[in-house]
């Protein structure tokens, strides 16, 4: 304590005092005066190397030329050149014969998961587990067809939307405007019994009977679907929405209206075909 | 004739409240202007009931301490209040199911994020800057407040603004710009009240008795006249209806960008570096009773620190649509703000020359040592940060989460909690405060829960921007977003425990500042009467 109070009187305080606090009168810290100098002019030296200075017409661009957008843009170009030639392969090549390219088919399938990363997870998942409304990709219950054909033409076109002439298109019928409710309900019934146990087994041959009349035109007289008119397939328990009665009944009165993006306007010819590549490569292509 | 005035305008705004009320568009500014009918209906009944009565003056040789006393306990309300926001916030991104189907559109996460921002910022930050520099500038002017009760006028009404703007965002009520959420009719309030604080400050700054302006005064003052400046210009906006909480901006695209940040960040530099360094310089020499370091360094980084700082908000909008050469600017002059800054630590740390040994036996005084250690991190980290290179890693990650949270827990809430208790003994004349073992106890709590957030937070933020950026030979992206949120679900546990252990240790304080005013002995009284007219 001695020694410090030696060394306040050493520099001594500016002689001012509020409410007793003083104020010693050390000069700057070398060091610290020093770093600030450095920053200030480090500081000067950038913004002469890069775009500073607002000017009356422009910035100054910076001796360097450095500009954040080039460096993105030669980012991108740099990845395109790389990949121009695969990129063409992919491009010329029959979507059914790339499996038995390895190289090919490796590229594919790492740009298709990155293209999936990116524009798919958001709906499918990121195991394209799928979720309620958007399909499971890993299994085998293909709505609009599972062979490689059938996956790019729905990924390049897309589903129920009016941007892509070619795009999927079916629509069901609302049935709350057509049926009464008692008729729905035997309907969910039969529907329910195509695949397991029906809550009331007394109402499934009315239900049989307006399935056949009503539904068989898509779903098909036994109900398997028919994937030219993305129509599912009820005796998989494989459920889009879910096959309790509650939902059955909501869809059977209300119909479902999913919709997909045409990627074609989004995405390469490349990266379509690599992403249908890598989605058929699943588990579930055909 | 003052009350008639007062009786009119009260009237005057009870009425046009409650036509407003009628006509309202949206329920935030119907609850608004119920509130705001009962708030005015109330008084004018309390102004007519008190006609005639005979109004005691206040003594005019002592301090204005009443309202101080209500800071304190605003404070401190408010700090519960939002660090409890904060740690529920938290857990719900880790549990997102905690954001209740029930309670959709009221307390789901979008909505409670600018109420935990807004509590912690405005109304526990505010309500500390406010009192502490309502009592720092009478102690160190010799000089009794300003203005009579504007004092009681500005902390009455910033409360009110707080109602509003809290109600207001679980309501939907917002502008949708961070930390200037609050819609168009509350801004006009807050600039009335804001205004009225800067006249109460002048004020007393003018009639002082000192010959010289303490440093932390001109930090105090820098602040509110800056925030003022800040505050006016990015809420400028147009309303859509009188009768409506929304309003359009009249900044648009980039430009609006540009306005948002100069102001979130210097929101950051003057409200929460300058006015709390103002706090820093009167609090740290009176717990340590040491004089200050050196006064040629609080006069060269002050001036350096607030020319600076107001060129650094481009730092937050690297590789936007922003010109190359506005975002070069703001890294750069973020760069040369580290020194200066940094003189603030100096001075507060070396202020502790000759009694580093209080460290032992003053857990308030560590307190205050490790707010200046954890202001000293987060400005260094700030300009790192804003380095292009760095910023394209840290950028948008929860990196800057925890680059925040080191600051506003470590500096901004440890740096308070000090000022507390000091302020709090001080205040109601006790002796002492009632238990310094559980300031220790506080201390630690608090600590340890900034650890945890803040390492945390670097953790998961580092890991999700190399996620973000990790591509394959090819050159194609590894991971998808929902990869990096998965990823990041253990260090976000991690970051809500802290944020419990801070949330328990400001209870803590909480409880110990209200015994030391129950149960501490009292003070003798001083015999002599510092201010006198």
């Amino acid at each position: 304590m001695s020694k410090q109070t030696e060394q306040d009187n050493d520099v001594g305080t500016t002689g001012h005092e509020w409410d007793g606090i003083e104020e010693l009168n050390n000069p700057l810290p070398r060091w610290w005066l020093w770093c600030f100098y450095l920053t200030i002019i480090w500081g000067i030296g950038y913004t002469i190397a890069y775009p500073a200075w607002p000017m009356i017409n422009k910035a100054t661009a910076g001796v360097l030329g450095y500009s954040t957008r080039a460096e993105v843009a030669e980012e991108i170009a740099a990845v395109a050149t790389a990949n121009g030639p695969i990129n063409a392969r992919l491009e010329a090549a029959e979507l059914t014969d790339v499996r038995a390219d390895a190289d090919l088919m490796q590229y594919a399938t790492s740009a298709g998961g990155a293209v999936y990363r990116t524009w798919c997870t958001q709906c499918h998942g990121s195991g394209a587990a799928g979720a309620v409304g958007f399909p499971n990709l890993l299994d085998d219950d293909w709505l609009w067809g599972g062979d490689i054909e059938n996956i790019y033409l729905t990924i390049a076109h897309g589903i129920r939307n009016e941007e892509d002439l070619d795009s999927r298109y079916s629509e069901m019928p609302a049935y709350g405007e057509i049926f009464e409710d008692g008729e729905i309900a035997s309907v969910v019934q039969y529907v329910k019994s195509l695949s397991g146990t029906p809550d009331d087994a007394t109402l499934v041959p009315a239900g049989q009977e307006l399935f056949l009349d009503n539904c068989a035109a898509c779903h098909g007289e036994n109900g398997m679907g028919d994937q030219d008119l993305g129509a599912p397939n009820l005796t998989d328990a494989i459920w889009l929405y879910g096959g309790d009665t509650d939902t059955l009944t909501e869809t059977i009165t209300y119909s479902r209206y999913g919709v997909m993006p045409p990627w074609q306007s989004r995405l390469s010819e490349a990266e379509i075909r690599a992403v249908s590549l890598y989605v058929h490569s699943r588990g579930g292509g055909q | 004739m003052a009350q008639m005035i007062k009786l009119i305008a009260l009237g005057l705004i009870t009425l046009c409240a409650m036509i407003a009320a009628n006509h309202a568009r949206d329920i935030a500014y119907q609850l608004h202007a119920i509130l705001i009918m009962l708030i005015a209906g109330g008084m004018f009944l309390w102004q007519v009931r008190r006609t005639g009565e005979d109004v005691t003056p206040a003594p005019m040789n002592e301090y204005h301490d009443g309202v101080i006393r209500a800071g304190v306990i605003a404070t401190a309300f408010w700090g519960i209040a939002g660090f409890l926001v904060g740690v529920v916030i938290a857990f719900q991104l880790a549990f997102p199911v905690l954001n209740f189907d029930w309670a959709q559109g009221y307390t789901n996460f979008g909505r409670l994020r600018p109420l935990h921002t807004s509590a912690v910022i405005f109304a526990f930050g505010g309500n500390a800057l406010i009192a502490s520099s309502f009592f720092i500038v009478q102690r160190t002017c010799a000089a009794r407040l300003w203005g009579g009760n504007l004092a009681w006028f500005v902390f009455w009404g910033y409360q009110l603004f707080i109602v509003l703007a809290a109600t207001g965002y679980l309501l939907g009520g917002t502008q949708s710009k961070e930390y200037a959420e609050p819609e168009w009719y509350i801004d006009i309030w807050l600039t009335i009240v804001w205004v009225a604080y800067l006249a109460v400050f002048v004020g007393t700054l003018i009639k002082r008795r000192e010959p010289h302006i303490y440093v932390a005064n001109w930090f105090l003052l820098s602040f509110i006249v800056t925030v003022a400046m800040l505050h006016l210009l990015n809420n400028l906006s147009i309303p859509v209806s009188i009768y409506g909480s929304k309003s359009v901006q009249v900044f648009s695209g980039v430009q609006d960008a540009m306005v948002q940040w100069w102001y979130g960040h210097n929101a950051v530099g003057f409200f929460l570096t300058a006015g709390f360094l103002g706090m820093m310089y009167y609090f740290i020499p009176k717990q340590a009773e040491r004089p200050v370091f050196s006064y040629k360094l609080s006069i060269i980084h002050f001036w350096a620190l607030i020319f600076l700082y107001i060129w650094a908000g481009p730092h937050h909008l690297h590789y936007t649509a922003l010109p190359d050469w506005a975002s070069t600017l703001g890294m750069v002059f973020s760069i040369i703000l580290w020194m200066p800054s940094w003189g603030g630590m100096i001075n507060g740390l070396m202020t502790l020359q000759g009694a580093w040994d209080k460290l032992r036996t003053d857990p308030v005084i560590r307190m205050m040592v490790t707010s200046l250690a954890f202001y000293g991190m987060s400005t260094f980290e700030g300009p790192m940060m804003s380095i292009r290179a760095v910023n394209s890693l840290s950028h948008y990650t929860d990196w800057t989460i925890g680059h925040v949270h080191s600051g506003a827990l470590g500096w901004n809430g440890l740096i308070t909690f000090g000022a507390l208790y000091y302020l709090t003994p001080v205040l109601w004349k006790r002796e002492r405060l009632y238990s310094l073992s559980l300031v220790s106890w506080h201390f630690w709590f608090a600590t340890i829960g900034i650890v945890l957030y803040a390492s945390s937070m670097w953790v998961t933020g580092i890991m999700e921007g190399l996620m973000w950026r990790e591509v394959d030979a090819n050159g194609f992206l590894v991971n998808s977003f929902a990869d990096t949120v998965s990823a990041k679900f253990p260090m976000y546990v991690v970051r809500g425990l802290g944020g419990v252990l801070f949330l328990a240790g400001a209870c803590v304080m909480c409880y110990n500042l209200w015994m030391t005013v129950k149960a501490s002995p009292a003070k003798a009284p001083l015999s002599t009467a510092v201010p006198a007219e």
